[in-house]
């Protein structure tokens, strides 16, 4: 009874939640150009999708600022975490923690304002258009805001990892660069990919932020959904967004099939043994 | 080379700290700068005091986003719960199915809400009801409910799964019934995870404005609507000022909160 009483709920639930994104899947079929009435099943606004070059330079805008901002936060997120674990003083450590959170604990809105005035102040000091830093100072904020999340990902693997090993390499006449790069690199990687990951999905899903810095020369995906949905929206964010879904849905199932082959190898492997 | 190793440690934070002091930090002075200052550059106190009319509209924002935290809770805590509860094989399909609409862009899902509640939306359709859900601050609620519910879940779940399984036994060998263990072993112990939970429902709910303006139908504005309109009509004094009572307001709240917890284990996984 009370299994029942949960699946109903899990039921319920996940249902409300898919409701909306099933329906957007529905739609970005539709013939007619309308959200709420259905003609009948066409690949009218993939097509459309496809023809538009806006889309496309959004698409590119967005991969690109995602993919630089995430591996430029992780190079510098993980050399800070080294960094704060190596730290002797706890005040310091405790005052670079704080300061680093803030924009995670900050609403969006705020820092999107506060960077966004930042870049104002800068352009009048080198005068020029604020416009003229399109995509720097978009890159400057995405990389900010990730920070946080990779050091977050980064910080607690090198303190399990400890320091007995890399010690160890020095000893042995590696070069504190050498034990680095040999030795912890490898054994926090986890860490690190899952921060570079964190990374680039928020940057890539970013909208607040990058509408308050963003200018028009530099145009990203969110920011065009943005401008779009001002208007009515025609089907063809639907039919991205459904593109978008069945890849992450894709890679999700890719990566859980990997990685329960992985954990079944290392079954027989002890099994084995 | 004991020397040459704290060299190296001193410099792999330097980027770091000098990139959070110059895009981190001084921004925020920038702000508190434009909030006391007025378009020639002159100091004032004007911004700061033309927010008194704003009174009403922090009353109404603050109203949803806690209303909207609460639901969440009440409807998140549940779901947290049977998740973690579940085979180790399901948990991860059902954090999985959590998290999936996440990746979908929160215009997109809101948008979708809206289409589907409108007047002549998708509902009304398919019912032939002419129901008018749109503008109405339950409309709001949901839309914050449904794009935040996963920050709640989230941390919960991690609190809950991290309990030692024999905890329950040993709390129904002493007596408890299942209503007991819940109330009086499991929620103690999963409260760090509750109080993330909350505060990352909190925040972006109560600064928002993408969700009041499509499910508001144009009838609400809240305080992050307010920052916006500053933004786009060019009156940064005022937008800078109303910002900085905001982060105020909320790093208050979550100082308070953070009292409550001892540890900030619960964390953030995303």
């Amino acid at each position: 009874m009370k299994k029942h009483l949960s699946t109903a709920y899990l039921v319920l639930i996940f249902g409300i939640l898919y409701i909306p994104i099933l329906t957007l899947i529905f739609f970005s079929f539709n013939s007619e150009n309308s959200t709420a009435v259905f003609g009948e099943f066409s690949f009218r606004w993939y097509k459309e999708l496809f023809n538009s070059p806006d889309t496309f330079t959004a698409l590119r805008n967005t991969l690109i600022l995602a993919i630089s901002s995430a591996t430029i936060a992780t190079v510098i997120g993980t050399a800070a975490a080294e960094g704060i674990y190596k730290m002797r003083s706890k005040v310091l450590k405790a005052t670079i923690n704080s300061v680093t959170n803030i924009p995670m604990m900050n609403p969006d809105i705020v820092t999107g304002m506060s960077m966004m005035l930042f870049f104002v102040v800068v352009a009048g000091i080198l005068r020029i258009s604020y416009d003229d830093m399109g995509f720097v100072a978009m890159l400057i904020a995405h990389i900010t805001f990730c920070l946080p999340y990779v050091i977050l990902s980064v910080l607690p693997r090198i303190t399990e990892f400890g320091d007995s090993l890399s010690e160890a390499a020095l000893d042995l006449g590696c070069t504190p660069m050498q034990a680095f790069f040999k030795v912890k690199l490898p054994n926090i990687m986890h860490g690190v990919v899952s921060g570079f990951v964190m990374a680039f999905t928020l940057s890539l899903d970013d909208f607040v932020i990058s509408y308050f810095v963003g200018s028009s020369k530099f145009q990203t995906l969110p920011l065009l959904i943005y401008s779009m949905t001002k208007k009515k929206v025609t089907p063809d964010m639907y039919a991205l967004s459904t593109l978008i879904i069945i890849t992450i849905f894709a890679l999700l199932i890719f990566s859980n099939v990997r990685s329960g082959r992985e954990e079944e190898r290392r079954k027989r492997k002890a099994a084995r043994k | 080379m004991k020397k040459k190793r704290s060299i190296m440690h001193s410099i792999a934070a330097a980027p770091h700290i000098f990139w959070a002091i110059l895009f981190i930090v001084l921004p925020l002075f920038i702000v508190v700068f434009y909030a006391f200052t007025d378009e020639s550059g002159a100091f004032t106190f004007d911004n700061l005091a033309s927010l008194k009319n704003y009174t009403k509209l922090f009353g109404l924002s603050l109203e949803l986003s806690v209303l909207a935290t609460f639901v969440c809770f009440l409807v998140g805590y549940p779901l947290a719960y049977i998740i973690a509860r579940a085979p180790a094989k399901r948990q991860k399909i059902y954090i999985m199915l959590l998290m999936l609409p996440m990746w979908t862009n929160l215009l997109i899902r809101t948008y979708s809400i809206m289409a589907i509640l409108d007047d002549g939306g998708f509902l009304n359709q398919l019912l032939n009801t002419e129901l008018h859900i749109i503008g109405t601050k339950g409309a709001v609620i949901f839309g914050m409910v449904y794009d935040f519910l996963p920050y709640m879940v989230l941390p919960i779940y991690t609190c809950i799964s991290k309990i030692d399984k024999h905890m329950w036994e040993a709390a129904s060998d002493l007596g408890c019934n299942t209503f007991q263990v819940i109330t009086k072993v499991i929620f103690p112990l999963s409260l760090s995870g509750v109080i993330s939970g909350i505060t990352m429902v909190f925040v972006p709910s109560i600064s928002t404005f993408y969700i009041s303006q499509k499910l508001g139908g144009g009838t609400f504005e809240l305080i992050g609507d307010t920052i916006e309109r500053q933004f786009v009509s060019g009156a940064l004094n005022t937008g800078a000022a109303i910002s900085l009572v905001m982060m105020i307001l909320i790093l208050i709240s979550l100082g308070i909160m953070n009292k409550f917890s001892d540890a900030d284990e619960g964390g953030i996984i995303v």
